[in-house]
């Protein structure tokens, strides 16, 4: 079977303002199955953000290769969903046309493409809300816009960029729930980017540790949980903990590296 | 801090903080609106004492002959004339028609100055090329006084009507078109992103991220521009007309008519604040997504 994203020796280098080069991710290796919920975790700059701007198609690599759906991508891939650290919801569309917004560029009528908003709004608990500008509305209801935006247009891939980091601990878990119960609906391949090491391991089937910058994979980790989960539970279990030990030995050097390195740059 | 400002500090205080005797919250709310609206009316009475003091001590001075009424006008002179061109009418025909000849140069070139510099901002701000090549002509045509162009224009478009609204749109198009090319500068990377994500294509971008995420920024221009529009037609009637605001203030001061002028003056006045109103209008409706502005109370 194809995997869903495959990402083979794949090099990002950007043009730094001053003229140098800067190599972001360095001969990066990672493979999604189908249907497999995989969290990125890594320290700071070391280019996590940027892996899902390849997977997207938003940047092109520098170097290797980068497969979706057995496809290499060339611009913005197919059916793929990103949600976006920070607010990306559009600030003069109403909840409903936020939402609504995906079937439209697709084509669909906006009547027909405003019904089925409404199913994804009632979905993410958002009902009543329909009429809101994004201003009106709380961070944790900002990001359920955000996923009914992504989720309305049934991606296979779904990419996430620390979604809920901005948001405090109740409303987190309780966003994280709700996306594992939304997700376990549509079976897509989830690459979730995040610095916290419990929420990667609560929500994923697979954690892949990126090294410090230049970023490449150093480990990959199968997360055998059962599903369904509940992430505030599940954090008290023993192999959570167990797990919890296991990848934080490898990420924790990866963390001093980038802290001393942030340390000395601004020494210098 | 002197001792005595803490000690009233601590007096006005004293009320609230008291413990065990916390004053009701209704009673709170109803004394802060009292201060409120006592503090509005204060400043109500010190405006009209402003006025009454300017407009006073002018009409005084002329009176007594320290400036002379004749270089100067006089406020009840401006009264008079201003009665005069209402009930009878002015040198040039009725009133309302030079009021309103002025007021259609100044829309026609608020429209045309304003849709120019909007679609050729957008356009230049979402192509690199052509704003490469043309920023430095438009800075270079931005750098000369523009209303010199009135001239210009009353030798090729002649004294009617067209002449008035070029001056007044080419005011306006430079900045509404600087605005709207920031504007489509600084919309967040992250909308577009997202836009292209989920599926939109070029023109969706444009009509769906770009202009209304610029629409701020244009629409912030207009209450300017509709000023320079008014600069446009009068200077254009400066330049040449038979009809209009400008050219009665003209005609004025052909005549040594210093009332004349300034009760022009207020004439044009009187239609920026009208159009300023309606641009704040449309401005609200417009823009009804963006939360409201910190400070908006304190609007002058």
């Amino acid at each position: 079977m194809t995997p869903a994203i495959d990402l083979r020796g794949v090099t990002k280098r950007f043009l730094t303002p001053s003229g140098g080069v800067y190599t972001a991710l360095r001969d990066l290796n990672l493979t999604v199955q189908a249907g497999e919920f995989c969290a990125v975790v890594g320290p700071t700059g070391c280019g996590k953000s940027t892996t899902l701007a390849l997977i997207s198609g938003l940047e092109p690599a520098s170097e290797g290769e980068v497969e979706v759906l057995g496809k290499p991508v060339r611009g913005i891939a197919e059916q793929i969903g990103y949600v976006f650290q920070t607010d990306a919801v559009f600030p003069w569309k109403t909840v409903l046309d936020n939402v609504a917004a995906g079937p439209r560029y697709h084509g669909r009528p906006t009547s027909e493409a405003r019904s089925t908003a409404r199913e994804w709004i009632s979905r993410v608990g958002l009902s009543g809300f329909e009429d809101r500008y994004p201003y009106q509305l709380s961070g944790g209801m900002r990001k359920r816009v955000a996923l009914a935006q992504s989720l309305i247009n049934e991606p296979r891939i779904l990419l996430m960029d620390e979604p809920f980091s901005a948001l405090d601990v109740q409303t987190r878990s309780l966003m994280e729930n709700e996306l594992l119960s939304l997700w376990a609906n549509t079976r897509a391949s989830v690459v979730f980017v995040t610095h916290d090491l419990e929420e990667a391991i609560a929500l994923a089937d697979r954690v892949f540790v990126i090294s410090a910058g230049p970023g490449t994979v150093k480990a990959n980790y199968p997360v055998p949980l059962t599903r369904p989960r509940n992430v505030t539970e599940i954090r008290m279990q023993p192999q959570f903990s167990q797990i919890y030990g296991e990848i934080w030995n490898d990420l924790k050097d990866e963390v001093l590296v980038s802290y001393e390195r942030q340390k000395r740059s601004g020494a210098a | 801090m002197s001792a005595r400002n803490a000690a009233a500090r601590l007096d006005v205080t004293a009320p609230i903080s008291a413990p065990g005797t916390p004053a009701p919250i209704t009673d709170l709310a109803a004394q802060r609106i009292r201060a409120r609206r006592r503090r509005e009316l204060n400043i109500y009475g010190l405006r009209v004492l402003v006025a009454v003091i300017v407009l006073g001590s002018w009409e005084l001075t002329t009176r007594i002959g320290i400036v002379d009424q004749f270089f100067f006008g006089q406020p009840s002179g401006i009264a008079k004339q201003l009665w005069i061109w209402i009930t009878e009418e002015t040198a040039l025909g009725p009133l309302w028609e030079q009021v309103l000849v002025t007021m259609e140069e100044t829309v026609l070139g608020f429209i045309v100055g304003t849709v120019l510099g909007v679609v050729i901002g957008v356009l230049l701000g979402r192509n690199r090329l052509l704003a490469d090549v043309f920023s430095i002509y438009i800075k270079a045509a931005n750098a000369i006084p523009r209303v010199v162009l009135g001239a210009l224009f009353a030798i090729s478009l002649g004294l009617d009507i067209r002449s008035k609204v070029a001056t007044a749109a080419i005011l306006v198009f430079f900045v509404v078109f600087f605005n709207a090319f920031q504007g489509v500068r600084e919309v967040e990377r992250n909308l577009i992103a997202n836009a292209r994500i989920l599926g939109a294509d070029d023109r969706r971008l444009t009509t769906e991220v770009i202009v209304p995420s610029a629409l701020s920024w244009i629409i912030a221009s207009l209450h300017i521009s509709f000023g320079l529009a008014l600069v446009g037609a009068v200077v254009g009637e400066l330049f040449g007309a038979t009809q209009g605001v400008g050219e009665l203030i003209y005609s004025a001061e052909h005549n040594f008519n210093a009332n004349g002028v300034f009760a022009g003056m207020l004439l044009l006045a009187a239609m920026a604040l009208l159009a300023e109103a309606f641009i704040t209008a449309l401005e609200n409706r417009l823009v009804r997504w963006r939360p409201p502005a910190v400070g908006s109370e304190i609007q002058i």
